[in-house]
């Protein structure tokens, strides 16, 4: 079918304008359109989080949204969190993945660290319970979840020590 | 896993949305949150011709609180506003602890009161505790409008009182009378996941503390949200001693309900857990009414 729409997203921030029919999932349009790979897609039905991104600065599901649902809105990607691409520029939550190893074959990091953000933000002090309660929409295969939980206590402590 | 074509138009105010509704009819869909029917459209379970999305439609987000009246939610109103309104948190309390057992904070981000109330998934939380708070549903078509009560709104699995060319624009909930508890209690294989049973209730006491009006409702037992009428009844008019509440948890569980295997569990198990989870919720409702 032949109708396509246009649509105006800011994605870490650059504007893109594109014409996309209408059943294309917002997943696919960065992936596809936009070459932004990093937002990886598991299920595609909502159910593993690997999708996950901001929309407006609050975590959706990627792949049960569609491209045109987010003309006018802004979008950061895991892209947006070291924008130079610079290894010694990585966001700390990243690091903390990193020191705890808190990631093996990464295929869900990417959801599960857009899901921490706006998560952390509102809550820099986060116990053991509500961190298991973020991160209860994002599977991962590999680690176990101990680790990611041990990386997102690290990152909390690094972004705001305690007292 | 990619939904088939399909005609999109993202109306910006009600009276275009519903002439669309009028137009397209059977064909027709609306699209709200979407954390329902994209992932069916994914599968390709739903193939609707024509998409109404109803998320540039100002008009529909909303909680509004008049003195002593009810609280009016606007069908648009996001699952994670509902968690965080301060008027939500004082009104309707029930609601707003409901609030966490829905999947999870990406979901509720998008998904809405008005979809969920009107995907009637008999696994939802949301249709039972309508029934819970006695919800009135708001229906509106282009030339039409009609109050439903949330009981009359179920007709069985995924089925509502909803005409093709209505749509659900708002939920009013009455204020609880004096002297009420709630309670919620759900069990669920993880933290977010759709309940293996869940039970939503509330209890009003009198000045002596019998129990004048109860509601009791339970999700994941039956082919939508199940209202536990024999149970009702058995309170009706007494004292909530502990034996009473246990009496009416197994009039729930035996009488009220008939709920049906699947893979993640058995009859008897679902009985099991409406029983003890019926009792868990007129205990706590029946502690908060007493403060
Ligand atoms: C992984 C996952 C886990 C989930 N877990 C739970 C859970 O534990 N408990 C739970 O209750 N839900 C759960 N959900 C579902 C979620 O709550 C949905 O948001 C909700 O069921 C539908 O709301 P929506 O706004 O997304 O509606 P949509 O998906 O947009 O619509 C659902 C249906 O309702 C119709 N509709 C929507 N709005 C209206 C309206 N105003 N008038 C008439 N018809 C309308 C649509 O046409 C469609 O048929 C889960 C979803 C996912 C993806
Ligand atoms: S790919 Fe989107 S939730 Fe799994
Ligand atoms: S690191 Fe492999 S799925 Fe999580």
């Amino acid at each position: 079918m032949d109708n396509l729409h246009t649509l105006s997203v800011n994605v870490n921030g650059v504007t893109y304008t594109r014409a996309v029919e209408a059943r294309l999932l917002l997943s696919d349009f960065l992936r596809h359109e936009l070459n932004l790979t990093g937002t990886h897609v598991g299920c595609e039905h909502g159910s593993c989080g690997a999708c996950t991104i901001l929309m407006d600065d609050q975590a959706v599901r990627s792949c049960i949204m569609f491209a045109v649902q987010s003309n006018g809105h802004t979008l950061t990607t895991i892209e947006g969190l070291t924008p130079d691409g610079n290894m010694q520029h990585l966001h700390p939550l990243q690091t903390a993945f990193h020191e705890k190893h808190g990631l093996q074959c990464g295929y869900c990091t990417p959801g599960f660290l857009m899901t921490l953000l706006p998560f952390l933000a509102e809550n820099p002090h986060p116990s053991d319970q509500e961190i298991r309660e973020a991160i209860s929409g994002n599977l991962c295969r590999c680690t176990g979840y101990q680790n990611i939980i041990e990386a997102v206590k690290l990152a909390a402590q690094k972004k705001a020590p305690r007292p | 896993m990619k939904p088939a074509p399909f005609l999109y138009f993202a109306p910006n105010s009600l009276d275009e949305a519903l002439l669309l509704l009028a137009q397209y009819g059977d064909e027709g869909k609306v699209l709200a949150g979407g954390q329902s029917l994209i992932p069916t459209m994914n599968f390709r379970l739903a193939q609707p011709a024509v998409l109404i999305d109803l998320n540039l439609i100002a008009e529909l987000f909303y909680v509004r609180a008049q003195a002593d009246g009810p609280l009016h939610i606007g069908a648009m109103t996001r699952q994670r506003t509902l968690e965080r309104d301060p008027l939500i948190a004082a009104h309707a309390p029930l609601l707003q602890a409901t609030m966490p057992h829905i999947a999870h904070p990406q979901i509720r981000n998008r998904g809405t009161i008005g979809g969920s109330l009107a995907h009637a998934d008999p696994a939802a939380e949301l249709p039972a505790v309508a029934l819970a708070l006695n919800a009135q549903l708001r229906l509106r078509s282009q030339h039409n409008e009609r109050w439903v009560a949330a009981r009359d709104f179920y007709r069985g699995l995924f089925t509502t009182a909803l005409a093709a060319d209505e749509m659900l624009v708002e939920i009013a909930l009455p204020s609880l009378p004096p002297r009420t508890g709630w309670s919620i209690q759900e069990m669920a294989r993880r933290h977010g996941d759709y309940a293996i049973v869940g039970v939503a209730a509330t209890l009003t006491l009198d000045e002596q503390g019998r129990c004048t009006q109860a509601t009791l409702a339970l999700l994941s037992v039956g082919e939508g949200p199940v209202q536990a009428q024999q149970a009702i009844k058995l309170l009706q008019g007494e004292l909530p001693t502990p034996a009473l509440l246990a009496a009416a948890a197994a009039t729930t569980a035996q009488i009220d309900i008939d709920p049906t295997a699947d893979i993640h569990a058995s009859v008897a198990f679902r009985r099991h857990l409406a029983q003890v989870l019926t009792r868990k919720a007129l205990t706590e409702a029946f502690e908060r009414a007493k403060r």
